[in-house]
C-alpha cells in the first residue's frame, strides 16, 4: 500500500468515526436532552409529557411529609411563580425551606412529580440555573455574602 | 511566621519556575549547554519551595492555626486529624496546591531521572513543564492564596464541610491530580519534541513510561472517586454521568488512546504526528477539567460554591497552552517523517481502531458534557444532558472497542492474519455462549436485552484476555514447566496488557450486574419492623445516638438474614455536625463477593416514631472497583518493564528487538 493511499483510509476512517460520533450524538439528544425551567417559565410554556428540571427556592413553611412517611410534599418558588411538587423517598441533605433547589421529574394533573432531588455539597452552593431564574425574577442574593452574614449572627 | 514563610516560598518558587523555563529555551536553541543545564537544579529547587510551602499550609492546618482564612473556613479545633491533614486539598487554595505540587514532583523527576535523555530535549521538556508551574503558581498567588491572614483570629474555625470528611477525601483527590497532572509530562515531552522537529522511537520510550504512570493513577483516582459516590447517598451512584465526572473521563479516555498509539510510534515509528496531538489533546482536556470543576459553570451533582473569577484564569490558561500548542503543531507536525508502513489488518491497524473508537467516544463525551454551555451562551434555554444521552452515544462505541481490545493482541505487526487469529480465540467465544446462555436462564428474562450483551462482552474481554496469555506461554501444548518459564521471561508490559485488559472485563461485569439487576426499597420503617429486599429480610432493631469527635449521630441497627441465616448487621448513621450544622447520611454497605446490601437511614417522619429506610441491593457492583483495582496494577506491572528502566535507547535498537508486545508470538 502506498503512503497517499494508507493516509487516504486513515483520513476516511477518521472522517467515519467523527461522522458516527455526531450522528450518534444528533440523534441522542433528540430523545434526551432535559430542559431547565423556573416556575415563572412554566407558566408559559408547554412542557406535555416531558422530563424536565424545575429550580428555585423551596418556599417557607411549605414542606410536608404524607402519611405514608416516605412521600414529601413542597412548593419551588421564584417569588414570582410556584409550583406544587412531590417526591417519593429520601432528600437529600440540604435539603432545607428557603434554600436553592433543582428536581427532575415530570408534570402530572398540575403537581410536579419529582423522580430525582439533586443534592447540593456544600449551603453557598447554588446551582448556575437557579442564581439565573432568581436574576430574572429580582429577588437573587448573593449566596456567599448571606452565609457570612449568618455566620456573623452567630 | 510560618504561612509567610510558605507564602515566600510559594513567591520564589515562580521565579525559579521562570528560570526553569526561559533560559533553557534559550539555550537549546543556541546550543548553549550552561544555559541548558539551568533547568535541572531549578526544576529540583522548584519543587522543593513548593513542597515547603505545602508543608507551612499543612502546619497551619494541623495546629489549627486560626490566623489563616483557609484554616478558618476549613477546619475546626474538633477535627480528626486525618481531616485535618487531607482536608488541605478539601477546598479550592489547598486543592490547587495540590496540583502544583504534583506538577513540580514530575518535574523534578525528569531532572533527576531523565539521565539519558538528549540534553536538548531535556532541556525543552523541563521549560515546558516550568511554564505550566509560572501559569498555575500565578494562578495560585493571585486569585487563591492560601495564606491570607485574619485578624483578629476567630476562636474556633467553620470546620470542612461535613460531606468531604470521609476516608474518600484522604485517597480520591491525590491519585486524580496525579493522573491529571502528569499527563502534563506526556505533554510537555510532545511540545518539546514539536521545538525540535523530531520524533522517533526512542522519544515514544521516553515517553510512555510517564503516560503509563499518569494513567494508572488516573484510573484509580476516578475509581475511588466512583466508589465514593456510590456509598455517599445523593452522589447519583458509582457513576452518574455528571460534568464533574467527565471532566476526569475525557482525559482518561484519550490517555488510553496516547497509552496505545505511542506503542505504535515505539515499535513501529509510525503515527507520529497522530500521537504527539493526542499528548496535547489529554493534557488540554485535563486542564479543561480543572476549568469546569473550578468555575462551577455547569450544574453537577459534585459542584461547591466557588468564585466565577477564578474560572475565567484558568480558562485564559487553558487558552494559551492547547491554543500554543496547536499553533506550534500546525507549524511543526508537516515536517515529521512519516515512518512504517502498514496494512489496515495488522496490529497497528488494530491500535488505530482503538484510538479512532476512542477518540469519538471522547468526542461523544465532550459534546454530552459542552452541549448545555454552548446552548446558555447561544441564549437557547437551558438545558441539562443526562445518563440517557451517554448510554445511547457512549456504550455504541464502547462495545466495538472492547470485542476488538481482544482481538488486537493477536495480530502481528505490519500485516496479519484476522481468520487465524479468530480461531485461536475460540475458548472466548464459547465462554460468551456459556454467560450469556447461564445469566439468559437465571435471569429468566428480568432487565433489559443490554444486560446480556454487557454479560457477553465481560466474559469476552475477561477469557479473551487470559486465552491470548495462555497462548503466548503456549500453555496445555507445551510442558506446565515450560509454559511456567515462558511466563516468567515474558515482559512485563505483556503480563501489564492481560492484567489491564481483563480487568476491563471485570468491570463491564460490575456494571451490567448493578445497572440490570438492581433492587431498592424505600419505607417508613419503625423499630421492629421487617422489610425483604432480593431474598434477603432487614429487620431495623431501633436507632441509638452516638458522640464523634465533632458530630452527633443517630445510629440504626439492622440485622439482615437470609432463609434464617444471620448474615451481618448494619449500622447506617445520621450525622449532624454541630459547628457547620449539617447533617449527613453515612449509609452502612455489607459486601460479599457477589453483591452488597446497602442500608441509608433517613430523617425521621413527622411523629419521630419510624425512620425513612432506603435499602439497596446491587448485584455485582463491588467488581466494578476490583476491576479498575485491575487495571491500575495492570498500568503498573507494564511500567516495572525492563525497557522503560534501562536508558540507551538507541544502543538497545542496535542489539535488537527483545521488549513488549512486539514480542512474537508463540509459534504453533
Amino acid at each position: 500500500m502506498t503512503r497517499k493511499k494508507r493516509r487516504l483510509y486513515m483520513l476516511g476512517l477518521a472522517l467515519l468515526g467523527l461522522g458516527s460520533a455526531t450522528a450518534l450524538a444528533l440523534t441522542a439528544f433528540q430523545d434526551n436532552i432535559v430542559f431547565f425551567y423556573s416556575p415563572s417559565q412554566l407558566q408559559t410554556q408547554q412542557v406535555g409529557d416531558r422530563n424536565f428540571r424545575l429550580g428555585g427556592l423551596v418556599e417557607e413553611g411549605s414542606v410536608q411529609k404524607q402519611p405514608d412517611g416516605v412521600t414529601t410534599a413542597f412548593r419551588v418558588t421564584d417569588t414570582a411563580h410556584t409550583v406544587d411538587v412531590r417526591y417519593r423517598g429520601q432528600l437529600p441533605d440540604l435539603f432545607r425551606e428557603g434554600q436553592g433547589v433543582v428536581a427532575e421529574g415530570r408534570m402530572t394533573g398540575g403537581v410536579f412529580v419529582a423522580r430525582e432531588v439533586l443534592a447540593k455539597h456544600d449551603e453557598n452552593y447554588m446551582p448556575p440555573e437557579v442564581s439565573e431564574a432568581l436574576k430574572q425574577a429580582g429577588v437573587y442574593k448573593n449566596p456567599a455574602e448571606s452565609a457570612t452574614k449568618t455566620a456573623k449572627k452567630e | 511566621m510560618i504561612p509567610e514563610l510558605g507564602h515566600y516560598a510559594l513567591v520564589l518558587a515562580l521565579f525559579v519556575a521562570l528560570v526553569q523555563s526561559v533560559p533553557p529555551l534559550v539555550g537549546a536553541a543556541t546550543r548553549n549547554g550552561a544555559w541548558m543545564n539551568v533547568a535541572v537544579p531549578a526544576a529540583i529547587a522548584q519543587m522543593l519551595l513548593v513542597l515547603l510551602s505545602y508543608a507551612a499550609l499543612t502546619w497551619a492546618h494541623v495546629v489549627s492555626d486560626f490566623s489563616v482564612l483557609n484554616v478558618v473556613q476549613n477546619s475546626h479545633s474538633a477535627k480528626p486529624m486525618l481531616y485535618k491533614v487531607s482536608g488541605v486539598w478539601g477546598n479550592h487554595e489547598g486543592s490547587m496546591m495540590l496540583w502544583i505540587v504534583m506538577l513540580t514532583i514530575f518535574g523534578a523527576a525528569v531532572a533527576l531521572f531523565g539521565r539519558n535523555l538528549p540534553p536538548t530535549l531535556k532541556a525543552r521538556v523541563l521549560a515546558v513543564q516550568g511554564l505550566i508551574g509560572v501559569g498555575f503558581l500565578l494562578f495560585i498567588l493571585i486569585t487563591s492564596n492560601p495564606f491570607i491572614r485574619v485578624i483578629p483570629a476567630p476562636i474556633d474555625g467553620n470546620d470542612l464541610n461535613p460531606l468531604l470528611q470521609d476516608p474518600g477525601l484522604a485517597f480520591h483527590p491525590p491519585f486524580l491530580y496525579a493522573g491529571y497532572v502528569g499527563f502534563s509530562m506526556a505533554f510537555s515531552f510532545a511540545v518539546a519534541a514539536l521545538i525540535e522537529g523530531r520524533v522517533d522511537p526512542a522519544w515514544a520510550r521516553w515517553v510512555r513510561p510517564w503516560t503509563l504512570a499518569a494513567w494508572s493513577t488516573l484510573t484509580m483516582g476516578i475509581a475511588m472517586g466512583s466508589w465514593w459516590a456510590y456509598y455517599e447517598l445523593g452522589w447519583g451512584g458509582w457513576w452518574y454521568w455528571d460534568p464533574v465526572e467527565n471532566a476526569s473521563f475525557m482525559p482518561w479516555l484519550a490517555g488510553t488512546a496516547l497509552l496505545h498509539s505511542a506503542i505504535v510510534v515505539e515499535k513501529r515509528d509510525a503515527l507520529k504526528s497522530w500521537t504527539i496531538l493526542l499528548a496535547i489533546v489529554t493534557f488540554s482536556l485535563s486542564l479543561m477539567g480543572t476549568f469546569l470543576v473550578r468555575s462551577g459553570i455547569l450544574t453537577s451533582v459534585h459542584a461547591f460554591a466557588v468564585d466565577p473569577k477564578r474560572g475565567i484564569f484558568i480558562l485564559v490558561l487553558l487558552a494559551i497552552a492547547t491554543g500554543g500548542s496547536l499553533l506550534l503543531y500546525s507549524l511543526r507536525a508537516p515536517t515529521l517523517k512519516a515512518g512504517g508502513l502498514f496494512a489496515p489488518i495488522s496490529r497497528e491497524g488494530a491500535l488505530v481502531l482503538n484510538n479512532l473508537l476512542l477518540s469519538t467516544a471522547t468526542a461523544t463525551v465532550f459534546i454530552g458534557t459542552l452541549y448545555p454551555l454552548f446552548l446558555d451562551i447561544l441564549k437557547l434555554g437551558k438545558v441539562s444532558v443526562g445518563a440517557p444521552f451517554f448510554n445511547a452515544t457512549f456504550v455504541p462505541v464502547a462495545i466495538p472497542m472492547v470485542i476488538a481490545m481482544v482481538v488486537g493482541p493477536y495480530l502481528s505487526w505490519k500485516r496479519a492474519d484476522l481468520g487465524a487469529a479468530l480461531t485461536r480465540l475460540w475458548v472466548a467465544g464459547v465462554a460468551v455462549v456459556a454467560a450469556v446462555a447461564v445469566t439468559a436462564y437465571v435471569k429468566a428474562g428480568s432487565g433489559p436485552l443490554l444486560a446480556l450483551v454487557g454479560i457477553g462482552l465481560a466474559a469476552w474481554a475477561f477469557v479473551g484476555s487470559l486465552v491470548e496469555f495462555a497462548d503466548r506461554i503456549a500453555l496445555f501444548r507445551t510442558s506446565f514447566k515450560n509454559s511456567w518459564n515462558r511466563a516468567v521471561h515474558l515482559p512485563r508490559s505483556a503480563w501489564g496488557m492481560t492484567i489491564a485488559h481483563a480487568s476491563i472485563g471485570l468491570s463491564i461485569l460490575g456494571m451490567t450486574g448493578t445497572s440490570a439487576w438492581q433492587t431498592e426499597s424505600i419505607t417508613a420503617m419503625r423499630p421492629g419492623d421487617r422489610a425483604s429486599v432480593a431474598g434477603y429480610e432487614f429487620q431495623f432493631d431501633g436507632v441509638g445516638l452516638v458522640d464523634g469527635p465533632n458530630f452527633k449521630a443517630e445510629r440504626g441497627t439492622f440485622t439482615v438474614t437470609k432463609d434464617g441465616q444471620r448474615i451481618a448487621t448494619l449500622e447506617p448513621e445520621r450525622r449532624s455536625y454541630s459547628t457547620t450544622r449539617m447533617t449527613t447520611t453515612e449509609s452502612a454497605i455489607h459486601t460479599t463477593v457477589f453483591s452488597d446490601l446497602y442500608v441509608a437511614l433517613g430523617d425521621p417522619t413527622q411523629n419521630g416514631t419510624a425512620w425513612i429506610v432506603r435499602i439497596y441491593h446491587h448485584p455485582l457492583v463491588p467488581w466494578i472497583w476490583i476491576g479498575g483495582v485491575g487495571m491500575m496494577l495492570g498500568g503498573l506491572v507494564s511500567l516495572t518493564d525492563r525497557r522503560f528502566r534501562i536508558g540507551a535507547p538507541e544502543r538497545r535498537r542496535a542489539a535488537g528487538k527483545t521488549g513488549g508486545k512486539s514480542a512474537p508470538l508463540p509459534a504453533e
